[in-house]
């Protein structure tokens, strides 16, 4: 059987290496896709908990978080071609323009 | 009659206004000069008028309130006029006087560039000077006092393109300042002892009243009294204040003429005219004022004797006939100061006019000639008593009132205070000694002023004496006027004995007559006595003016060979026996010390240092700071998730 402790302890590790994909890689995009993951991971955690606590609250959050998800990848790609074509790189150790 | 009070100093301000705002613009040299003549003509006519009613009248003090300027608790100040004899007096000086020298600055000026200027700053000064003798408070008076200082400042800085100028005007200022800083000095002190005694008041007529509640003779009149007199010392040029009056000198002649021979200077003397009641009670203060006025009397007739600028022999010559005047003060003579006051702004603005002329002809010569010598230098004149005829008999008339020989204006004025200095029971045989050779001295230096410029040979260029005219009409006929004043000045104030009836005495008694009476000042003595005192002053006048004679007509080598005989003292007296040296050293050059330590020590190094130092620590902590901004996305990242695992961790243990 598999019980919701699963689906949380599933949804933690898929958070951890979101995260860690976040702190170590420099590229864009590769960061962008964890943070993805990050989110997809939350996603899981409230829909398993909307189900164990029958309470329709959680889907309605996911479909708010899938929104804002869509819109943040949008944003987000357009961010990184308009950084690609000032530097040819979209490397985030290039990203140091506010730097002392 | 006296409700037109106010029209006398509003003339003047017109004037101003008008000269001032539009001056540059209409540059035409008679609309301008007409136009401050004008003006002060005008006022002159109210004055005029209001000392005819004042005549009339039995009633002598009248107030008139245009506007309230401030109003505390039980102070009330106003901007109010008073009338009496004595301001009356003054206000005919100084409109009549006024005129003539509006009237001569037009032919003087002519061609200035900064002619509107000029008048704009004149009627300004006139102004002042009314708002300073009309005032009924002493606030007022000090706006006057302050306003003439300015205008004084304006004008000896008239030519302030030449550093002389500039620096002889700052000079006239910062002395003033001295002054003024006692003035205020007294009037508080002033105002605060009498709040004391339950009258809060700082009007003329309020004060005279209620004198008598301060302690006769006691600190506090002492010292309100001697801190009025320094304000005195300041504006009028005594000891130890005078040395901005000579070197006034640089402004143009006129200005010379009307603010520091006839009427700006003479403002320390009204002060304490107007003041008599305090004064009177304070016997220490008088005999202050009577000794400081001999002293500055001798001591600048001393100086006067050796001097070669035309201007400066009569500018130590006006600080001479001062000291006389606060001789006068000082020995309770009131009226017969006030009397010299009058006369010597007769005969000293016609010397002063008529040496403006002298300089004016010489000019002349030296610009057809295309010369650069020094028209003001006695040494270059000489004999110009056939070129300027007009010029040279209102001049003898003028000197010869100024060295007091009989029947001239002079010699009623000064005789009148020498007596007092020898028999008013404040006086003293020794302050009558001190005015007597310094009267002797007058003559001298006078006369050899005379005989130097208008007699003997001519000593001016050869290219340039024959080019020195006669002044035109506008600079002779106030020479006229002033002339013929200074030989008929005196006849108000024929003493009794030579069987006047001393109508200036009379006059004046009202104003004067109380705090003599009340303080039981009197001169006594011998009709004798009084006659050998004249007898001797008018002998030691024609020694000097035959002395004068014997060195600059007879025998003219006489001079060169008294100074050779004695170099030491004739160069200590050449070169004002080095006061301005010694100030320079014990007090400019120390006040110059003090405020390049303040600048250099405390203002640079401590409070620039605090600010600096401020900026500097924000600096430093910024600079340490800017190394935790990487610039690198990973560090940021970090920061957060470091940051939500504390508060997550926080919540979760903590709980």
């Amino acid at each position: 059987m598999i019980s919701v402790y699963h689906y949380l302890i599933l949804s933690a590790i898929i958070f951890s290496i979101g995260t860690f994909g976040v702190l170590t890689r420099k590229n864009a995009i590769v960061i962008f896709m964890c943070i993805e993951l990050m989110l997809n991971s939350v996603n899981l955690t409230f829909i398993a908990l909307s189900r164990h606590l029958q309470n329709m609250d959680g889907q309605i959050f996911v479909f708010f978080v899938m929104a804002v998800a869509a819109a943040e990848a949008a944003v987000g790609l357009a961010l990184m071609i308009a950084f690609y074509r000032n530097r040819e790189s979209i490397d985030t150790d290039d990203f140091n323009m506010l730097k002392w | 009659m006296y409700d037109y009070l106010w029209l006398i100093p509003f003339f003047p301000l017109v004037g101003f206004v008008f000269n001032g705002l539009f001056g540059k613009k209409i540059r035409n040299e008679a609309v301008i000069g007409g136009i401050g003549t004008l003006m002060i003509f005008l006022s002159f006519l109210v004055s005029c008028g209001n000392f005819y009613a004042l005549l009339q009248d039995s009633e002598k003090v009248h107030q008139r309130v245009i506007a309230s300027w401030m109003s505390v608790g039980d102070l009330q100040v106003d901007w109010g006029f008073l009338l009496d004899p004595l301001s009356a007096l003054m206000i005919l000086i100084i409109t009549g006087v006024g005129t003539l020298i509006h009237l001569y600055s037009i032919g003087y000026m002519h061609g200035e560039t900064g002619f509107y200027r000029f008048f704009a700053y004149l009627n300004l000064f006139c102004f002042s000077m009314l708002m300073l003798v009309l005032g009924n408070n002493a606030l007022v008076m000090f706006v006057g006092w302050e306003g003439v200082g300015l205008c004084s400042y304006l004008l000896i800085g008239y030519y302030f393109e030449k550093k002389s100028a500039g620096d002889a005007a700052k000079k006239a200022f910062v002395v003033n300042r001295i002054g003024d800083f006692g003035f205020l000095c007294g009037l508080l002190t002033l105002f605060w002892a009498l709040g004391n005694k339950g009258v809060w008041t700082i009007n003329f007529v309020e004060i005279a009243e209620n004198a008598h509640l301060l302690e006769s003779g006691g600190l506090i009149v002492t010292v309100v009294t001697l801190a009025f007199f320094l304000g005195a010392c300041g504006k009028s040029a005594q000891i130890p204040l005078f040395t901005w009056l000579p070197d006034a000198m640089e402004g143009p002649t006129p200005v010379s003429a009307l603010i520091h021979a006839a009427t700006m200077v003479t403002a320390g003397v009204y002060m304490i005219g107007r003041m008599n009641g305090l004064f009177a009670m304070a016997p220490d203060t008088m005999m202050t004022i009577a000794v400081v006025g001999a002293c500055t009397a001798l001591f600048a007739a001393t100086i006067g004797l050796a001097q070669n600028d035309i201007k400066r022999v009569l500018a130590y010559s006006t600080v001479s006939q001062l000291g006389y005047m606060f001789l006068a003060m000082g020995v309770g003579a009131f009226t017969a100061g006030i009397f010299h006051l009058m006369t010597h702004a007769f005969f000293k603005a016609c010397l002063f006019l008529g040496s403006g002329s002298v300089i004016h002809g010489m000019h002349h010569g030296y610009h057809h000639a295309h010369l650069k010598d020094d028209p003001q230098d006695m040494r270059n004149m000489g004999g110009l008593r056939k070129k300027m005829p007009i010029t040279f008999w209102t001049f003898l008339l003028s000197t010869i009132a100024i060295a007091g020989i009989p029947l001239f204006s002079g010699f009623f004025s000064k005789d009148e205070i020498l007596w007092w200095s020898f028999g008013s029971n404040r006086g003293h045989w020794l302050l009558w000694l001190v005015g007597a050779v310094a009267a002797g001295m007058t003559a001298f230096y006078m006369f050899r002023l005379v005989f130097m410029t208008f007699f003997g040979e001519q000593r001016t260029d050869p290219r340039a004496k024959d080019h020195i005219p006669e002044s035109g009409l506008t600079i002779t006929i106030p020479l006229m006027v002033l002339a013929a004043l200074a030989v008929v000045g005196g006849y108000i104030g024929i003493p009794a004995i030579l069987g006047g009836a001393n109508h200036i005495k009379q006059f004046l008694d009202p104003v004067f007559g109380k705090a003599i009476a009340l303080n039981q000042i009197e001169a006594h003595g011998t009709h004798a006595l009084e006659y050998s005192l004249m007898a001797v002053s008018v002998g030691i006048a024609v020694f000097g003016i035959f002395l004068a004679w014997v060195m600059y007509v007879k025998n003219p080598a006489l001079p060169a060979r008294f100074v050779a005989s004695f170099p030491g003292l004739w160069k200590a007296v050449f070169n004002k026996w080095y006061i301005d040296e010694l100030y320079d050293a014990v007090f400019v050059n120390n006040c110059k010390r003090i405020g390049t330590f303040l600048w250099k020590g405390f203002d640079v190094r401590i409070v620039d240092g605090i600010v600096n130092g401020t900026a500097w620590v924000v600096k430093g902590i910024g600079s340490g700071l800017r190394y935790t901004q990487t610039g690198f996305l990973h560090n940021y990242a970090m920061g957060m998730v470091v940051g939500v695992v504390v508060i997550v961790g926080y919540y979760i243990l903590g709980k």
